[in-house]
């Protein structure tokens, strides 16, 4: 078959387009984070400085709180997107497979908390958590963030679960297995691209939260990453290269983790499993 | 192997009853097809054998022990699914060894299964394959390997070939019957095809609407249906059905045709029947005998043709290996051997012979 040429380029430069769109923010970031202080205001707009340094980077490294803020922000976001992934999966499963008698008036409720603007819950989540010792703690955060996003992922999981058919886990048990052998060995290995996705989207959804991680947390202690961001403005000034040199070391393990998982993401492992 | 006892079974899905008191007895090595129209519970039923459902009422015994409690993995039946349910993360090996594997038996014992069942399916070439990268009929192989790779007191199937293109079903339905000539194993299978069921089973379970409605041997379903469902399900191109009035151990049609019968019916005279017979079993009589019929559509099969009529306005089918038929002028005549007609009272139900 012959394609014509024209479609074609106009196709390519409308992808072009939106990827330069799309990842413009990206490079003004890397830039700033680029530019000498004392060039950022004095040159204008540019796409390039006239001379460029590490010296923001060096410094964020090293005197600043930032690789505190960088661990807490690891520990906060890997822990909740492990556990609220263990958690959607198993609630997900069961909502996707069981038939019980709450179930519609659960789903109801999860829904429910998806609702209303989080600004609403800060003040009595802050009481809840004050007499248990929760607040300024990273522990406080994880339970915070795992509350708030168990029932998105549920539903994400519960999609990923519906897509396979309930055929697979019939025949593994007329095969021997148990219930429960049926989901360890055959329907959580065909959930790893559900698994991957509900991983990343936690994972991200933490790692970029500001406002519980702003109001339950004071001091550099227990900062994460995106609270420790504010920390370089100042009354007088906005240090933005070092700020933005931040914001880059920041988007390190959000982009490893994706790479880690990505290859269970674009997989279609159940394809084959039903029919022909 | 291993006889199966269903008796009394019913099943609801809340208040409404999908099967009402099935009963029937399958000996061991027998091949029992359960037939009827989509919905009609055949599904249902082989899944409450196999466990995959609960029983409502009634119950059921595999080799006459009572399994209505018991969890589908301890029943020790194989299953085909209609989607063949191969577990896609596998390869075929893995797909047919699993079930030994979860029984903890020797690595050599399952290679030396899995190799046998393979060769017996043609199946060698592959085993190192994904499901994915299988065809249609290549995957319904593989299916039927991990059900006999198990030796299993009973096979289930739930329409197996439905999913294959004609000619693939017609060549595996030829294979699982020689299979079963070999096996010798109890099973139970369920199709929406007729042919399917004629061809296979020693004994056909008709069902429609939750019920049974006859249980026997192809050939009798096929001769002496036991009511107007059956009569005109099993069958193709499908039985033609008429109205008319008993008397005297002979019907008379709507057009005053008078039909005796070879022997005396046990229903009163005067009483309303439905008189059926098989396009097949119509004769195609001369100018001048039996019944004008208007030719609305010629239908050449190649073994045969099927001529679509209007009879006193009905629609109307008789099946002829003559050829001549083809060429037919829009006005034909049939007449029915009476030894070829059914006949059912008002309920539906076959007319028995009068006991004389
Ligand atoms: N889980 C279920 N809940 C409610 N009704 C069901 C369920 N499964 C099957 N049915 C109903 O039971 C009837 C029989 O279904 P099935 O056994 O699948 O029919 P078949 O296999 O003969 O086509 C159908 O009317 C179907 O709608
Ligand atoms: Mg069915």
């Amino acid at each position: 078959m012959k394609t014509s040429l024209l479609p074609t380029i106009a196709h390519r430069l409308a992808i072009f387009a939106y990827v330069i769109f799309a990842l413009f923010p990206l490079y003004w970031l890397f830039k700033v984070s680029l530019t000498p202080n004392d060039l950022l205001y004095s040159e204008g707009v540019r796409m390039w400085p006239s001379r460029t340094t590490w010296e923001h980077y060096s410094f964020v490294l090293q005197h600043s709180a930032f690789p505190t803020f960088f661990k807490n922000s690891l520990i906060v976001s890997g822990s909740t997107a492990v556990i609220v992934t263990i958690c959607a999966s198993l609630s997900g499963y069961a909502l996707s497979r069981f038939n019980f008698r709450a179930k519609y008036w659960i789903v109801g409720l999860m829904l429910l908390t998806q609702m209303f603007p989080l600004v609403m819950l800060v003040a009595p989540i802050f009481k809840i958590l004050t007499p248990l010792g929760l607040t300024n703690s990273l522990t406080g955060l994880i339970v915070v963030y795992t509350a708030f996003n168990v029932p998105f992922a549920t539903f994400l999981m519960q999609s990923f679960f519906d897509g396979i058919p309930k055929d697979l886990e019939e025949a593994a048990m007329i095969d021997g297995a148990t219930k429960f052998t049926a989901f360890r060995e055959i329907i959580l290995p065909l959930t790893l691209p559900g698994i991957a996705a509900t991983l990343g989207f936690v994972f991200t959804a933490a790692w970029s939260e500001l406002l519980f991680a702003l109001m339950l947390i004071n001091g550099n202690n227990a900062a994460t990453f995106p609270v420790g961001l504010l920390t370089f403005v100042s009354k007088f000034s906005v240090d933005f290269g070092q700020m933005m040199a931040a914001g880059v070391l920041a988007l390190i393990p959000a982009a490893l983790f994706f790479l880690l998982i990505q290859r269970y993401l674009v997989q279609g492992l159940t394809a084959g499993a039903v029919k022909g | 192997m291993a006889s199966i006892d269903i008796q009394n079974v019913k099943k609801a899905y809340g208040h409404v009853q999908v099967l009402h008191d099935i009963d029937l007895q399958i000996k061991d090595g027998e091949f029992v097809v359960l037939v009827g129209p989509s919905g009609c519970g055949k599904s249902t039923l082989l899944r409450m054998i196999a466990g995959l459902e609960g029983v409502t009422g009634g119950e059921m015994r595999i080799d006459g022990k009572r399994v209505n409690e018991l969890h589908p993995k301890d029943r020790d039946i194989a299953m085909v699914f209609q989607s063949y349910a191969l577990y896609p993360h596998m390869n075929v090996a893995g797909n047919m060894s699993y079930s030994l594997k979860l029984r903890k038996i020797a690595k050599e014992k399952i290679a030396a299964a899995v190799a046998g069942a393979a060769s017996k399916l043609g199946l060698d070439p592959l085993l190192e394959r994904r499901p994915k990268a299988l065809s249609g009929g290549q995957r319904q192989r593989v299916a039927m390997g991990r059900a006999i790779v198990r030796q299993p007191k009973a096979f289930l199937f739930d329409e197996p070939l439905s999913n294959l293109d004609a000619r693939l079903r017609e060549q595996m339905r030829a294979e699982i019957k020689k299979m079963h000539g070999d096996l010798k194993a109890t099973s139970i299978y369920v199709t929406h095809d007729q042919i399917e069921a004629m061809t296979l089973a020693d004994r056909i379970v008709a069902m429609h609407g939750g019920v049974v409605q006859q249980v026997g041997a192809p050939l009798e379903l096929y001769d002496r249906p036991a009511n107007l469902f059956v009569a005109g399900f099993i069958g193709s191109p499908g039985m033609n059905f008429l109205d008319a009035t008993y008397s005297a151990g002979a019907v008379t049609l709507k057009d005053g045709t008078v039909v005796a019968l070879p022997t005396p019916l046990a229903i009163a005279d005067g009483a309303k029947v439905t008189v059926g017979i098989r396009p097949e079993h119509v004769v195609m009589s001369g100018e001048g005998s039996g019944m004008a019929a208007s030719v609305d559509l010629v239908e050449p099969t190649g073994f045969g043709i099927i001529l679509h009529l209007s009879l006193h306005g009905l629609a109307f089918k008789v099946f002829t290996l003559d050829r001549a038929a083809l060429s037919a002028g829009p006005n034909v005549h049939v007449s029915f051997p009476a030894q070829h007609l059914h006949v059912f009272d008002e309920k539906g139900d076959r007319c028995v012979a009068a006991s004389a």
